[in-house]
């Protein structure tokens, strides 16, 4: 993986520290153009991979790239999903057996299992989710994702329910039909590692909150930093800058004293602050730390 | 250890069972719910004890506590039915359709010193905790109007075919959305003494209603505005805010901030100045041992379980306090079924839904 991944929050209204801030991010890049112009300058600074969820505007985005693959020989996706917000709109509207139904075929063991109100075999369960999966990715087609990433509300939601088999799950689909790197993105790190352990997932890729304040670290800094060192798996970093609430310098200075880190995944929507990002990592990135 | 069991695998069950079953001092002992499906799958892949009849459940697992997220018309029933086996409850929100019923729970509950909580889990949103510490110590001096807010993207077509979109069910934008706000309301200012000019309309429910707009005033306090409507998809989730004006200054709070304008000198309030002051949910929440959605969610669950554990009765979020909201819908309500004053002569009832 890339030192710096391009993460996607600002194009879509979304500030985890202050509405106001999302909903003028959410203005200004209503168009495409907007974001498109956002991420060409990222490319040019060198970032080549944009970690982005399945929101119904990344396929215009997607549609976009694989028009001009000549423009962006080596660009990449990271694909996170689900869109959490599609889904649980849509589990208010009509229920959760209601959701379920609208994002599988209307014939079939699936429909049949519901109505008839029968119990079933792990077949479906896979069979649930390897759908869900390959309609997320639609929109991707032709494109390069050689890492696929589960959002942190599901991998959380399933990681407390104790539904440990939907991470196998997704972990076989994605390497079979995707042949990608299964990723998982959570906010609760260290509890997550032992369950991947658990079902034998070997050195995972896992996408959590890592910075100086511990803002949606959950287990707090120290087991994090327990984790980094001691344990066997590829960090993702996000949240680094924890929207905003820490200073550009202290932030990356701190992530990248962290053992263990692999690629720190951040947002902007400015040259300068791209570049300003790129030159903090790449000044403060230890050599040790540097496996590429 | 608490032994807990949960009645209700909704989305916000499924919540509860997730953030619950990871709780260190928490043992699950049971989970209900009337589908089938969802049963099999979540004792199959989870491995707790389901149950698909509710009396069974009590009678077999014997839980301590219960988590009730059923769909709002068979909170009553199951509330009482769990106080009667000297069960603590926490039940989502909103608690009973009739606030009668919902003051008849609290007495039942607290006769029998049993933990009782609703999930209004905006309570335990930092911001508005800052919020209600600074209108408590009269940050903003005495406090003349309020603007409680509430939008969000959920309905924004003509399809209801769940119990949401049943009003007589606890359906609706009142009881889903506006429970919100009000509850607020109540938290920082007590049961207000009257509602006025209520507007209660479908925008695209066909059953229910999608806003909810009103007055609400409270006696040696302030009046407030209820402004709700959850059809608005500008909006990428639910979204709450209050407003507060006061003598001495202003507040706005959301989920992320609170923004507060003081006029005077702020020389008794630490960290505060004259002018423009914002604190961030990144400074003001405390980390919880498990996140799932907002930290709210974990805390509320917390709170209810350490009650249990240390038999602490302070029942923030209690029966008691939830009954307040339930009265305020019901006066709302009613307020909106009544006549209003025309311009003209002929005097109409509610105005009529445009259906396009």
């Amino acid at each position: 993986m890339d030192k710096l991944l391009f993460g996607d929050n600002q194009f879509f209204g979304i500030n985890h520290m202050s509405e106001e801030k999302a909903r003028a991010q959410a203005m200004r890049f209503q168009d495409l153009k907007a974001v498109i112009d956002v991420l060409d300058i990222a490319y040019e600074e060198g970032i080549r991979t944009f970690m982005c969820t399945t929101h119904n505007r990344v396929e215009a985005i997607c549609d976009h790239v694989r028009a001009n693959q000549s423009r962006y020989p080596d660009y990449q996706f990271y694909p996170c999903m689900p869109y959490a917000h599609k889904y649980a709109d849509t589990a208010t509207e009509v229920g959760v057996i209601g959701l379920i139904k609208r994002f599988t075929p209307q014939d079939g063991i699936i429909s049949a299992a519901i109505r008839g109100g029968m119990s079933f075999a792990t077949k479906d369960i896979e069979g649930i989710t390897t759908l869900l999966i390959d309609s997320e990715m639609k929109m991707f087609h032709g494109l390069k994702t050689p890492v696929i990433f589960l959002q942190n509300v599901v991998v959380d939601l399933l990681l407390g329910l104790g539904m440990k088999q939907a991470f196998k799950i997704f972990a076989d689909h994605v390497r079979s039909r995707y042949n990608a790197e299964p990723g998982w993105i959570t906010m609760n790190m260290p509890m997550l590692l032992d369950v991947l352990d658990e079902i034998g997932i070997e050195n995972p890729i896992v996408c959590s909150n890592i910075n100086k304040i511990g803002f949606r670290m959950c287990g707090g800094v120290e087991a994090y930093g327990r984790a980094l060192r001691d344990r066997k798996f590829r960090a993702v970093a996000m949240s680094v800058f924890a929207s905003g609430a820490i200073p550009a310098d202290e932030a990356v200075s701190w992530v990248c004293e962290q053992p263990n880190i692999e690629s720190i995944v951040f947002g902007a929507s400015s040259r300068s602050h791209i570049r300003n990002t790129k030159e903090l990592v790449d000044a403060k990135w230890h050599p040790a730390l540097d496996r590429l | 250890m608490v032994r807990l069991a949960i009645v209700g695998l909704g989305k916000m069950g499924l919540s509860h069972l997730s953030i619950i079953k990871v709780h260190p001092d928490v043992d699950l002992v049971g989970v209900c719910d009337t589908s089938r499906y969802l049963l099999d799958m979540i004792g199959k892949y989870t491995g707790a004890p389901v149950f698909s009849d509710f009396d069974s459940m009590l009678r077999t697992a014997k839980p301590q506590a219960l988590i009730v997220a059923t769909p709002s018309r068979f909170h009553e029933s199951i509330v009482r039915t769990a106080l009667q086996h000297d069960v603590h409850v926490f039940c989502e929100k909103p608690f009973c359709l009739s606030w009668t019923d919902s003051n008849a729970l609290a007495a039942l509950a607290e006769s029998k010193g049993l933990v009782n909580q609703v999930g209004y889990h905006y309570r335990f949103v930092a911001t508005f905790q800052e919020m209600k510490r600074l209108l408590d110590v009269k940050a903003i001096g005495t406090v003349s109007h309020v603007l409680a807010e509430a939008y969000g993207p959920v309905v924004l077509r003509p399809k209801g075919m769940t119990w949401r979109s049943q009003r007589e069910e606890g359906g609706g934008c009142l009881y889903d959305y506006a429970a919100h706000p009000v509850n607020l309301l109540n938290w920082f200012f007590g049961m207000p003494g009257s509602v006025g000019g209520t507007v209660i309309d479908s925008i695209f429910s066909k059953e229910t209603d999608d806003e909810v707009y009103g007055t609400v005033r409270f006696v040696n306090g302030p009046s407030a505005q209820l402004s709700v409507n959850w059809s608005d998809e500008s909006y990428r989730k639910m979204t709450v805010k209050i407003s507060a004006w006061g003598s001495a200054g202003r507040i706005v709070a959301d989920r992320q901030e609170c923004q507060v304008y003081l006029r005077g000198d702020a020389n008794q309030l630490s960290g505060y100045k004259k002018g423009w002051n914002v604190r961030y949910t990144t400074e003001l929440t405390k980390p919880v041992w498990f996140y799932l959605r907002g930290e709210e969610y974990s805390a509320q669950l917390d709170y209810f379980v350490e009650s249990i554990a240390s038999a602490n009765r302070a029942n923030v979020n209690s029966f008691a306090f939830a009954a307040q909201t339930d009265h305020v819908l019901s006066m709302m309500r009613d307020d909106a079924n009544s006549t209003h004053t025309n311009a003209g002569s002929a005097r109409s009832s509610k105005k009529a839904v445009d259906r396009h």
